[in-house]
């Protein structure tokens, strides 16, 4: 127990609850049974964080969750009980449901295309023996910038609408005119300015994972495949794609959260300042953002916040079945 | 023989088509970066001009000294406030979660299991679907436009929980008995023996939260309505909802907002990606 006295930083806190609560009849001495200064330790090192997540998580999603059986705007007071009409009012606004079914699309675009690049230049950075560290770097650096920092980018200097524009740049070179890549709605160009930047800033977070996947394949595999006569097609599908299922089951799951969940780089490119909800395409998140800050109906807002959940929970649930089952015929 | 030797020259070739790959893609991987410098030292008629430029015809740094003089947007002030939310918000959480994974990994109380799943439960809630509820209980709580506002809700990381909790269950017990033997508390274990030894997993962790708390966008565009409680990615979306742009000073906005961390991965990269492969590999 002296011991402890020489970390005053850990023997204040300690000694302040241990004299509160005051435990039975009044400890002849100061020592605590064992039980008791485990349970206090507990106590001690969990109780911020239990805290924490019972306000901001708990309470919150609770209140959240009355909210949207409530009319509640402009005030975040419950009592005002109106069922699901707000749900009702959300499904039937059209801009909601257009942005449901962008995100769906969004989805469905990007994680396969990111799947497959990460996975590739996992693939290729695994297989060189020098300058892997620099190749790691290269593809790894574009995760420490932001969505909004990116956006920055793409939007003012690769995909500007003015000739100045690199991809108006390189466009010219083969006699193209400029092209307004982010305000053309059809073709919907956009995609493209979309795609690409997420494609940026992820691949590199899922090279990564792939990469701490393919060096738990045990080598002597690749041995024997080898010995075979096995080329590297059939190597990668018969060996290193099977052998990185739960990797891929893990990543996949990860990028599809990431992507239904799609806010920062839609709102700095699309976002024009003026009024929220102008914007040509929106993400239900964006939407959610605009009912809340400016509409201030909090009670809409989180209906919309329990449906995009509901959404989530469904598409991952979807993934889980779809593979589930292949591996069910495997 | 002949058989391996055509192998190995197929491997030859096979490596120089990966190395040319991987050039390839590293370059097109790094022209944002170019676009970006290039830029933020150009001038506006050099920015816009329509024949190209791989350079800027002077090194000038004059769009950096306008970016921190412009009364509208106050840059500086909100650099300021992103590092000390990253600064704050990146230790506390890392400890918080340290804490509660050890208790819960090696301090066997009756009611464990219900801690355990009460922090895991949060984890079934998709992040970006609480925002509203989050802004609910700050803004009843008179958050908004705070810093407390801005930091509270991002210090209770559930899943760094869990990532510390399956760190501490296969740390040696032996090194605890012996601190318990020569007569630490619990707590004194955790303080002297513990948290020294989980540097390496807090440096990848808290490298983790610090990128998540700099870059994070749609919780202080929230709760950071005035300009003195903007964080460096609203001030950098406040160009693109100006009536005017300067383009030049909007490029070297957006090279110093990412500088901090472009230089944290290329010198702590160890760490970010064993934090990386750990959190993504988890879950």
């Amino acid at each position: 127990m002296t011991a402890t006295g020489t970390t005053p930083a850990r023997k204040s806190p300690l000694h302040h609850d241990a004299a509160r609560p005051a435990p039975a009849p009044a400890p002849r001495r100061r020592r605590l049974t064992e039980r008791q200064s485990k349970a206090l330790a507990f106590a001690v090192l969990t109780a911020p964080i239990l805290l924490g997540l019972g306000l901001f998580r708990y309470v919150a999603i609770g209140w959240s969750f009355l909210l949207s059986f409530s009319e509640a705007r402009r005030t975040i007071s419950l009592g005002n009980w109106v069922g699901l009409d707000n749900y009702r009012e959300l499904l039937s606004d059209e801009r909601f449901r257009d942005s449901l079914t962008m995100i769906v699309l969004f989805t469905a675009l990007i994680v396969p295309l990111t799947f497959a690049a990460s996975l590739g230049l996992a693939v290729l950075v695994n297989r060189i023996r020098r300058g892997r560290a620099f190749f790691r770097t290269a593809f790894l650096l574009p995760a420490a910038v932001s969505y909004v920092a990116a956006a920055m980018i793409w939007k003012m200097a690769l995909f500007s609408g003015v000739p100045s524009g690199l991809a108006n740049t390189l466009g010219a070179l083969f006699g193209a005119d400029p092209t307004p890549w982010i305000q053309t709605q059809s073709p919907p160009l956009y995609w493209i300015v979309l795609v690409t930047l997420r494609l940026w800033l992820q691949v590199g977070l899922y090279m990564i994972l792939f990469i701490a996947g393919l060096q738990s394949i045990p080598p002597h595999l690749y041995e024997a495949a080898a010995l075979d006569g096995a080329g590297p097609w059939r190597t990668f599908r018969s060996i290193t794609f099977p052998m990185l299922r739960n990797t891929s089951v893990a990543i996949l799951l990860l990028m599809l959260i990431a992507a239904l969940q799609a806010f920062d780089e839609f709102y700095a490119i699309f976002s024009t300042g003026a009024s929220l909800g102008s914007e040509p395409v929106r993400t239900p998140l964006m939407h959610l953002y605009g009912v809340a800050l400016q509409d201030q109906d909090y009670g809409v807002g989180s209906a919309g916040a329990f449906l995009l959940t509901l959404l989530i929970v469904l598409v991952t649930l979807l993934q889980g079945r779809i593979l589930g089952f292949s591996r069910d015929k495997d | 023989m002949n058989n391996a030797v055509n192998r190995h020259r197929g491997s030859v070739l096979g490596s120089a088509a990966t190395y040319l790959a991987l050039c390839l893609m590293s370059v097109v991987f790094l022209i944002p970066f170019y676009m970006l410098l290039r830029n933020a030292f150009m001038t506006t008629p050099e920015v816009t001009a329509t024949d190209w430029h791989w350079l800027p015809s002077s090194l000038s740094w004059s769009n950096f000294t306008s970016l921190f003089d412009n009364p509208e947007r106050p840059f500086g002030r909100s650099i300021l406030n992103s590092l000390l939310i990253a600064v704050i918000s990146a230790p506390v959480s890392t400890l918080l979660a340290s804490m509660a994974g050890y208790a819960l990994a090696r301090i066997a109380v009756p009611g464990r299991a219900v801690v355990l799943s009460l922090i895991v439960g949060t984890l079934m809630i998709p992040q970006a679907v609480t925002f509203l509820p989050t802004f609910v209980v700050v803004g009843s709580m008179g958050g908004v436009n705070t810093m407390w506002g801005l930091i509270a809700p991002g210090l209770f990381n559930a899943f760094a929980v869990v990532l510390f909790r399956s760190f501490y269950l296969s740390f040696p017990a032996e090194i605890e008995e012996a601190g318990r033997i020569d007569g630490l508390s619990y707590l004194g274990v955790y303080g002297r023996i513990i948290l020294p030894n989980s540097v390496t997993m807090i440096a990848s962790l808290g490298a983790l939260s610090f990128i998540e708390a700099w870059n994070s966008f749609l919780w202080p565009l929230m709760i950071g309505q005035d300009p003195s409680s903007w964080t460096v990615q609203i001030a950098l979306s406040s160009f693109l909802t100006s009536q005017t742009v300067n383009l030049p000073e909007l490029f070297a906005g957006t090279a110093v907002a990412i500088l901090p961390l472009v230089v944290m991965f290329l010198v702590a990269q160890r760490h970010i990606v064993q934090g990386i492969a750990m959190s993504g590999l988890k879950s």
